[in-house]
């Protein structure tokens, strides 16, 4: 028997002021025990992801991070579904990362990001869950010495069908757990599905409103110590001197010193406010280092330079688009801008740390336990193997939690000063915004042509925009194209002969990052306004025109067709009120948006109405889709109204939300959600819905004002975005 | 030595009065409900009940509610029944992450108490908590529904 929940959990308890409580934190997840009773029975592994317990509950592994998504939920509805237990009897639990590297990355993925748990894990999950079944059903009928044939299974019982006779999972899980694992299992037509595809209620839900869910920010660890942090305004600036003596007398203040090579200022202290206040208060002189002169003018030069640029790497090339131009009865050449933004999770960064006995541990709300695992080692300077991460809820992530992994990296190097004790690092809000990974900012060059009879013949695009594959991830880019910023534009569909689309990498010393929708939150702004502008030379009608130029996409048509349809376009609208369109392509799934707004003479756009609608393939957890296009749709129109992140002196203007303000229920428009999965392929769901908004917007300010929008926010036009 | 009342409990903790009763409740005394988002007043992730009404615990010095009645989301519950909000916010599925939740529920739980039968444009004037995940429109949905329950005892 090999219950490896049990040790991680036990050693874990031993440290846990939460323990008494009755919470397991980081490990058991609080809300699937309060749903089947005891945290901490023992249980039976018949496989990785599935634990049965003697009382016949089960426990579903789940390996990547839950920030609201949903995935803790949906992910093991896939295992539960093949194994055929009984839902209301399974808990939910994250594997373990250590363990997860020990036992050769049995868990597959551990990162929620890209909008690929389910898309990227679901193989493996259901075959997990119909293994599981398998060996259950093998183990009963070898008690019954019948043939596997004559039994079948259902919630979570073995049934003897010629004689009735029963067991349950409970009964044969150690039988089970002793078989070798099936070596090839069937899985359940997606028709046939009874749990997944039904509307699950989520399983962190109750404890969140409880108020006893647990993010990394509540981490408390008994002779815990508290770190503030400060880097230099400036990114890539260091410390040149500070004056502790200025604050070290001050009440709880243990340490005040530099790590990383004089990169960031740490206060620690015995509680945070402490540590907080006394860094506010801390001389600190700055060496900013080569950028202190970089304003979002120049950046805006520079990207413009790559505009002018004669020849860059090729994304996307079909006929001869330069030639065709020529030739075209009509052409049109238009420059689109998206700015910075900054991810601003509710939870600001952070990280809890332990070192002791040359093995870390950490406790942390990640959005990928092995990337924080991999960064902690090596800030410790300790093997892989020695590190175990305790994955927090995390108070959103939207792709800040992911890759960077600098809030690890900082919390480790703290911690080093501190053998044995934890220390728990938190990042103020000012901190967070001025240190994020940001969205990139993007210039468009797009120039297109039509024939006399206003059929697109000619169609380029050059992509402007720092690379975060080569800057944050240190990756090689393949044949000079970073695919995240040619979203959109590499997989164009439009049937288009002639397309030329290119990118010019423009880095700059502002740190770029993964943020929720990535190039596809802000390419089909510049895409899809450019394809109505094309539209509106060639005298047709947006959504006729793009039906005739993805007539062969059955996909995209489709999606766009159901939208429409919904939002019946082409119908009478109320005097004044103007409707957008746009379609799109992201993360494997397709998106589309119907937008109806009113304008007002001081600038107020009204938005009446938002039609947003996905075909993801299949769906697992349909209300759940619902929940993310809701929130696809804030995130989107937050950063359309008003988001920007601007640049001064080589540091970020903006500090919290009283200046990177956020949308808030009083501005939230209706939302009508359409989900027309047509199945056969695995789309993801928490980025998607966000891509077609802002061009739809656009689109449908254009059609009420004739005032068309190339550049974000909106604020910028002397626009204000209000709820009908 | 500041006493408070939170959660029904007297409880008492030894800092300097100038400390917001949001890091006092978190850190000293272990009170993880209220949370922190920006520390200016602007999010409301670390709304509590003082006296029944909503405070942003971050910028309310902790000298200033001595012997008051301090209700977190850990407190809103009653010998374990939810309170109408709580059950309406489970019903409607509302949190995302739910990092600003507790927040939201109590500032909810004081518009009910203020105004039983709220319409949208009371729900837009008092809800000014903020949502980055985008809860807007569950959180009407479900202060319709608790508005329609049984009213609550007062908090
Ligand atoms: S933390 Fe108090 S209002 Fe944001
Ligand atoms: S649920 Fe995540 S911030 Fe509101």
């Amino acid at each position: 028997m090999n219950d490896i929940s049990t040790i991680s959990r036990r050693e874990f308890l031993k440290d846990s002021t939460l323990a008494g409580a009755g919470l397991v934190l980081g490990f058991h997840v609080p809300g699937a025990g309060a749903q089947t009773g005891k945290p901490g029975i023992s249980g039976v592994e018949v496989n990785a992801w599935v634990v049965v317990r003697p009382d016949n509950t089960i426990i579903i592994r789940y390996a990547r991070s839950e920030m609201g998504q949903g995935s803790l939920t949906s992910a093991p509805m896939l295992v539960a579904e093949e194994l055929d237990c009984d839902w209301k009897q399974v808990s939910v639990e994250y594997a373990s990362t250590n363990e997860h590297i020990r036992r050769n990355r049995i868990w597959g993925g551990m990162a929620a990001v890209g909008s690929q748990t389910i898309r990227l894990s679901q193989d493996y999950l259901r075959k997990g869950g119909a293994a599981a079944r398998q060996m259950l059903l093998a183990a009963a009928a070898k008690r019954w010495a019948v043939a596997e044939s004559s039994c079948s299974v259902a919630g979570g019982v073995i049934t003897h069908v010629p004689s009735g006779r029963t067991l349950t999972f409970g009964d044969v899980a150690i039988d089970a757990s002793k078989l070798q694992p099936p070596k090839d299992v069937k899985l359940k037509d997606p028709k046939d599905w009874k749990l997944a595809g039904t509307s699950v209620k989520r399983l962190d839900i109750p404890d969140t409103v409880m108020g006893r869910q647990r993010y990394g920010v509540d981490v408390q660890l008994p002779g815990m110590l508290h770190a503030a942090v400060a880097q230099c305004p400036v990114f890539g600036g260091t410390v040149k001197s500070f004056d502790a003596a200025a604050v070290q007398s001050r009440r709880g203040i243990r340490k005040v010193f530099t790590i990383d090579s004089g990169k960031v200022m740490v206060v620690v202290a015995d509680n945070w406010w402490r540590a907080k206040e006394a860094l506010k208060a801390l001389p600190i002189q700055w060496d900013v280092g080569a950028n202190g002169n970089v304003s979002s003018e120049s950046i805006r030069g520079f990207l413009k330079a790559g505009l002018d640029v004669p020849t860059v790497p090729v994304a996307r090339k079909a006929g001869d688009a330069d030639q065709a131009l020529t030739g075209a009865a009509k052409v049109l050449e238009a420059e689109y801008y998206t700015p910075y933004l900054c991810h601003a999770p509710m939870e600001p960064m952070g990280c809890t740390a332990r070192i002791a006995d040359g093995r870390v541990d950490v406790w942390c709300s990640t959005q990928t336990g092995e990337g924080t695992l991999a960064t902690a080692a090596a800030a410790a300077g300790v093997p892989l193997d020695q590190v175990e991460v305790y994955k927090m809820q995390n108070g959103g992530g939207f792709g800040r939690r992911g890759g960077s992994q600098d809030f690890t990296r900082i919390g480790v190097l703290i911690a080093r000063e501190f053998p044995g004790v934890p220390v728990k690092s938190l990042w103020s809000r000012e901190e967070d915004t001025q240190h994020d990974f940001y969205r990139p900012a993007a210039l468009y060059r797009m120039k297109a042509g039509l024939d006399a009879a206003g059929k697109p013949v000619a169609f380029k695009a050059r992509v402007a925009a720092p690379s975060i594959f080569a800057t944050l991830l240190r990756l090689p880019l393949k044949d000079g194209i970073d695919n995240s910023a040619m979203e959109g534009f590499a997989e164009f569909p439009y049937a288009i002969p002639n397309v030329l689309n290119d990118y010019a990498q423009r880095d700059t010393h502002v740190p770029v990052g993964f943020w929720r929708t990535v190039g596809w939150s802000q390419n089909p702004f510049a895409r899809e306004c450019f394809i109505d502008e094309m539209a509106l030379a060639a005298g047709k009608d947006p959504f006729q025109f793009r039906r005739e130029l993805l007539a062969h996409e059955k996909r995209p048509l489709g999606i766009l067709e159901a939208v429409a349809k919904a939002a019946g376009w082409g119908t009478p609208l109320p005097p004044g009120v103007f409707r957008g369109i746009s379609v799109t392509e992201p993360y494997a799934a397709f998106t589309a948006a119907v937008i109806e707004v009113s304008v007002s003479d001081k600038g107020e756009v009204k938005i009446h109405r938002i039609v947003q609608g996905i075909d993801c393939g299949y769906v697992v957890n349909p209300d759940n889709i619902v929940a993310q296009i809701q929130g696809s749709v804030v995130y989107a129109l937050t950063a359309i109204g008003r988001g920007e992140i601007t640049i001064k002196d080589g540091r970020v203007e903006q500090s919290n939300f009283n200046d990177y303000p956020m949308m808030r229920i009083a501005d939230m428009p209706k939302v009508e959600v359409v989900i027309a999965p047509t199945g056969g392929f695995w789309g993801g769901v928490g980025e998607p819905a966000q891509a077609p908004i802002a061009p739809a917007l656009c689109n449908a300010i254009f059609a009420a004002t004739g005032k068309r929008i190339r550049s974000l926010p909106l604020s910028h036009h002397g626009l204000t975005l209000v709820k009908a | 030595m500041i006493r408070l009342v939170v959660n029904g409990q007297a409880r008492q903790a030894d800092v300097e009065p100038e400390m917001p009763l949001l890091w006092v409740l978190r850190d000293e005394l272990d009170v993880k409900g209220p949370k922190y988002g920006c520390g200016i007043a602007q999010c409301g992730s670390c709304t509590v009940l003082l006296d029944g009404a909503p405070v942003r615990s971050c910028s309310v010095p902790v000298s200033a509610v001595a012997g008051k009645k301090i209700t977190t989301i850990e407190g809103l519950a009653q010998n374990g029944v939810m309170h109408p909000v709580q059950k309406a916010w489970i019903d409607h599925e509302v949190p995302q992450c739910g990092y600003c939740q507790g927040g939201q529920m109590l500032a909810a739980v004081s518009l009910l108490q203020n105004k039983p039968k709220p319409t949208d444009a009371d729900i837009d004037a008092v809800m000014t908590n903020i949502c980055r995940c985008g809860t807007y429109a569950r959180i009407r949905t479900a202060i319709h529904a608790a508005a329609a329950a049984a009213p609550a005892k007062r908090v």
